[in-house]
């Protein structure tokens, strides 16, 4: 009994963790790079999932056709989705980031502008398309399953396998192609690498394609397993996600995945032993008495000062 | 009498041995030196004396008192100033200010003085401004006073620096490379800074360096450390003839000069 | 005393608001935005303490706002109201007259002392990583609140109209509007004498290089403590006094979404300058209230403009100065000694 009611909260929060994790990489990837928080990024989670909304919409309604199964309208909204994204993502860092950083701005007013383009897409939204709440099409039909006591459905299971594919396939870009190199080297010195010749500019692009790409991936998968949207949809599980990437260490891919995790299971185990209403309370406690025993993540380096 | 005295002092980062059992010990009035190749530690010995590391094993007593454990600017109370071998001025107070606020442990007022600006506040903001305005004549820098560090070119920023050390009126002073990055003629005027401040503040200095003409000049008696260990004390002549720290220098082999003069 | 000056003509200023008011030439609406101005004006020169002088990123201004509205607006209520959750006045309800400015107070030690969860953990952390601890802190001042029925829980708390209400039948004046204005203009230059003392230097020698202040006999930690404690009790008050301009109170209100519109108003004025602050704070909050027909639109516009402004002043209207190094005249006006002794 007790075993299977752990087992069920395990799953419940990896699926959880899953979403937190995806969109922590888009924190730490640009973090990692350019030592910003992108704040905007959580938002960009919420215009995945409105974006995934209305191909999805395409797809099934107007253009519907019995050559297009449903599992196919699905791989076709997550591809079109991740590009359509990417490019708002690439977009705001065009308009709205790259300039300031040529005037040489600090890097906070960065932050707070990135800040106001998450309040412009919010609120953006909610102009354009109303306060009303929108369900999201069901293209995957729900099947549940129950082994041993333990229910999960084919979602949740698609949640959690994707993320671990996402992981394996990201930790391979950036140990083994030029351009995840490339990221890397500018996580450890800044100054020096663009004047290695290496393009500084390609290399944030990239980062914010795979960073937003990677969000609107949650935002599907969310979208999916929670098939409600609402224009702040991306505001608390933004902050979240930030949270769970300064958790696992900030500009460490492995730490977005492991303080995804670790901030779903706090939340998910914490609702289940505790009253709903401290989840919250409890989980941001545990956050904050971590950070105070281990200031820096879980996988992040303290860098020594040199005096 | 004995300023300064360390003994058996040991520091280790993680598994690496950066000081093994150093032991020294400066007389008060003195001009110290302490030398060694690049990584040698010298400035992690500056870094445990001035409570910035707290040293893994051994003893460091300064004035009598053992100083092991405190912090920093309890430390720096007692009567040790010291300045860093990359400039660390606070770039956005001005020259003025920077000397002012290294007094911060002699302010004897808090917050609320501060606030409500009452007669203790004045007085000591009197005598903070005061100090500062002396230490910058007595340098010659009162021109640049009002001017923010970073505007200002390398030698005198040393200069600013050492004066930021000295409004802190220490009775050790440590000088962390004080001609690193120097021109000739700079290099010129800080050895006659460091001997005049000697005499002027009757104070006893200990600097790190690897500018020979600097060592030579200025100081009385030196130490010289490779891979944290000591290898040599002596006067300069003396450590000049030193095999050992030849060998320190110049790698293992036959010394250059041993072929050639 | 020509330095009396700026603090002469505020409290002219504030006289003429107050006579205004009470003769109803200010109408309630125009005082309630006076009021917001004040209001923005604490917090955010309180932010700037920590975030510009001090240079941390604190992103959880508001929980403190919270504990500082709480704290004030419960005493009150308990103290001079018949309440339904506290039952009788505890002391007679003309009193609050005298006593406001105390549980005020109150709310400010209250935040300060909730200050010191950011305070101790930034001995260790700085940067991104104190910023979540501020945001935390932000989320567990907030969560708590919830979970406290006793004052309302999530619901939200009420009824600090009838303390208002109670000095006004004493003394017939605009109370909150005067205890706005003396709180804005004591937290002004509270921190102005703070920041340009030698001791308050030491949180600017701390921002510019904390290695070279604590070896230079700043005592870091304790600077920090009391940056962190005078910022988040400053922001109490500002609470507190929030409470009372809107009578009601609910979690929901001390948000990231509040932290962050300080924030905005912090960098917009300039890192490390009052000045900036203050004006910001005013300019923002006239923009806001005036941009209120547009609706929705306005929190897509007012973003914009603000991302314009920083393309074109990247480091903040004010940058590091103050309305003194910009017009030069003005300390000559006001009598400022030249820093050093001729």
């Amino acid at each position: 009994m007790f075993l299977e009611t752990f087992l069920q909260n395990l799953l419940n929060a990896l699926q959880w963790g899953s979403f937190y994790a995806l969109i922590a990489l888009g924190y730490t990837m640009v973090y990692g790079v350019l030592l910003l928080i992108n704040f905007a990024h959580g938002d960009i989670f919420m215009v995945g999932a409105y974006v995934a909304f209305f191909i999805a919409t395409l797809l099934l309604g107007q253009y519907s056709s019995p050559f297009l199964p449903p599992v196919l309208v699905f791989a076709i909204t997550v591809v079109a989705t991740m590009v359509i994204t990417s490019g708002v993502g690439v977009a705001i860092e065009r308009i709205a980031y790259r300039p300031l950083r040529r005037k040489g701005a600090s890097r906070l007013y960065v932050v707070i502008t990135a800040l106001m383009c998450g309040l412009i897409l919010e609120n953006g939204n909610l102009a354009l398309l109303g306060a009303s709440r929108r369900n999201f099409p069901e293209m995957l039909s729900k099947t549940a399953y129950n082994i041993g006591g333990v229910n999960f459905t084919n979602v949740k299971l698609l949640v959690i396998l994707t993320t671990i594919a996402v992981f394996i396939l990201l930790e391979t870009i950036v140990r083994k192609t030029r351009l995840g190199m490339a990221m890397r080297a500018i996580s450890y010195d800044r100054m020096a690498v663009p004047l290695m010749g290496i393009p500084v500019d390609t290399v944030i692009v990239f980062t914010f394609i795979l960073g937003s790409s990677m969000a609107a991936l949650a935002g599907v998968l969310f979208a999916t397993a929670y098939p409600v949207l609402e224009p702040y949809m991306g505001a608390l599980v933004g902050w979240k996600a930030f949270i769970a990437a300064v958790l696992g260490g900030i500009g460490e891919i492995r730490g977005a995945f492991a303080g995804g995790f670790l901030l779903g299971f706090i939340e998910i185990f914490v609702a289940a032993l505790f009253p709903s209403t401290l989840r919250d309370l409890i989980a941001f406690s545990i956050l904050l008495v971590f950070l105070s025993i281990k200031p820096t993540g879980i996988f992040g380096v303290s860098r020594a000062t040199k005096i | 009498m004995a300023i300064l005295e360390i003994s058996e002092l040991t520091h280790f980062f993680g598994g690496l041995r950066a000081v093994y059992d150093l032991n020294m010990t400066l007389e008060g009035g003195e001009l110290m030196g302490l030398i060694g190749p690049n990584g040698a530690g010298k400035t992690t010995v500056f870094n445990l004396v001035s409570g910035f590391y707290r040293p893994s094993e051994g003893d460091v007593k300064f004035r009598g008192k053992s100083i092991v454990g405190l912090r920093p600017h309890q430390v720096t109370a007692l009567g040790m100033a010291r300045t860093f071998q990359n400039i660390r001025l606070w770039n956005s107070l001005t020259v003025f200010d920077n000397l002012c606020v290294s007094q911060h442990h002699l302010l004897g007022y808090g917050f609320l003085n501060s606030v409500l600006r009452t007669r203790k506040f004045h007085e000591s903001e009197r005598k903070v401004r005061k100090t500062a305005e002396e230490i910058i004549d007595l340098l010659g820098i009162r021109h640049y006073a009002l001017e923010l560090p970073k505007n200002l070119p390398y030698g005198l920023q040393r200069r600013v620096e050492i004066g930021r050390a000295l409004c802190l009126r220490p009775k050790l002073l440590m000088l962390d490379e004080p001609a690193a990055g120097m021109n000739p003629g700079e290099v010129d005027q800080l050895i006659k800074l460091i001997r005049w401040i000697r005499d002027e503040f009757k104070l006893t200095i200990w600097l790190i360096e690897h500018h020979m003409r600097v060592v030579m000049n200025v100081c009385e008696r030196m130490k010289v450390i490779d891979f944290g260990e000591e290898i040599a004390e002596g006067t300069p002549s003396e450590i000049q003839q030193n095999r050992r720290v030849i060998q320190a220098y110049l790698g293992e082999e036959e010394p250059l000069h041993a072929h050639g003069s | 005393m020509r330095r009396n000056i700026p603090i002469l003509g505020y409290a002219i200023l504030c006289v003429l608001g107050v006579v205004l008011a009470k003769a109803d030439v200010l109408d309630l609406y125009m005082q309630i935005i006076l009021m917001f101005i004040g209001i923005n004006v604490i917090l955010s020169t309180s932010l700037n303490l920590v975030n510009g002088y001090m240079g941390e990123f604190s992103v959880g201004h508001a929980g403190f706002m919270a504990v500082g509205a709480y704290i004030t607006s419960v005493l009150n209520i308990l103290l001079f109201t018949n309440s339904s959750v506290f039952g009788p006045p505890v002391l007679s309800p003309s009193s609050a007259l005298i006593l406001f400015p105390l549980t005020l107070l109150a709310g400010g030690v209250g935040a300060a002392l909730a200050g010191l969860l950011v305070a101790v953990p930034s001995f260790r952390t700085r940067g991104d990583y104190l910023a979540i601890i501020t945001l935390a802190v932000n989320y567990i001042v907030k969560s708590s609140i919830e979970n406290m029925q006793v004052i309302g829980g999530a619901r939200g708390f009420m009824g600090m109209s009838n303390v208002i209400n109670s000095m006004k039948e004493v003394v017939d004046l605009p109370w909150t509007l005067i205890w706005v204005f003396i709180s804005a203009g004591l937290t002004v230059v509270i921190l102005q004498k703070f920041v340009s003392s030698t001791y308050g230097k030491g949180i600017i020698a701390l921002r510019d290089d904390e290695i070279a202040a604590e070896i230079m006999s700043v005592n870091t930690q304790r600077m920090k403590v009391v940056a962190f404690m005078l910022s988040s009790g400053l922001a109490g008050i500002a609470g507190g006094l929030f409470a009372h301009v809107l009578g009601y109170i609910n979690p929901g209100t001390f948000t990231i979404m509040k932290s962050t519109e300080v924030l905005v108003m912090v960098y917009l004025g300039g890192m490390g300058s009052l000045s900036g602050s203050v004006l910001s704070a005013i300019g923002l909050t006239i923009v806001l209230e005036a941009f209120r027909p547009l609706q929705v639109y306005k929190w897509v516009i007012v973003p914009l403009l603000l991302i314009l402004l920083m393309l074109f002043r990247p480091e903040g209207i004010m940058g590091h100065r103050e309305l003194t190094d910009v017009f030069p005249r003005l300390r000559q006006l006001l009598g400022l000694k030249p820093k050093l002794s001729e």
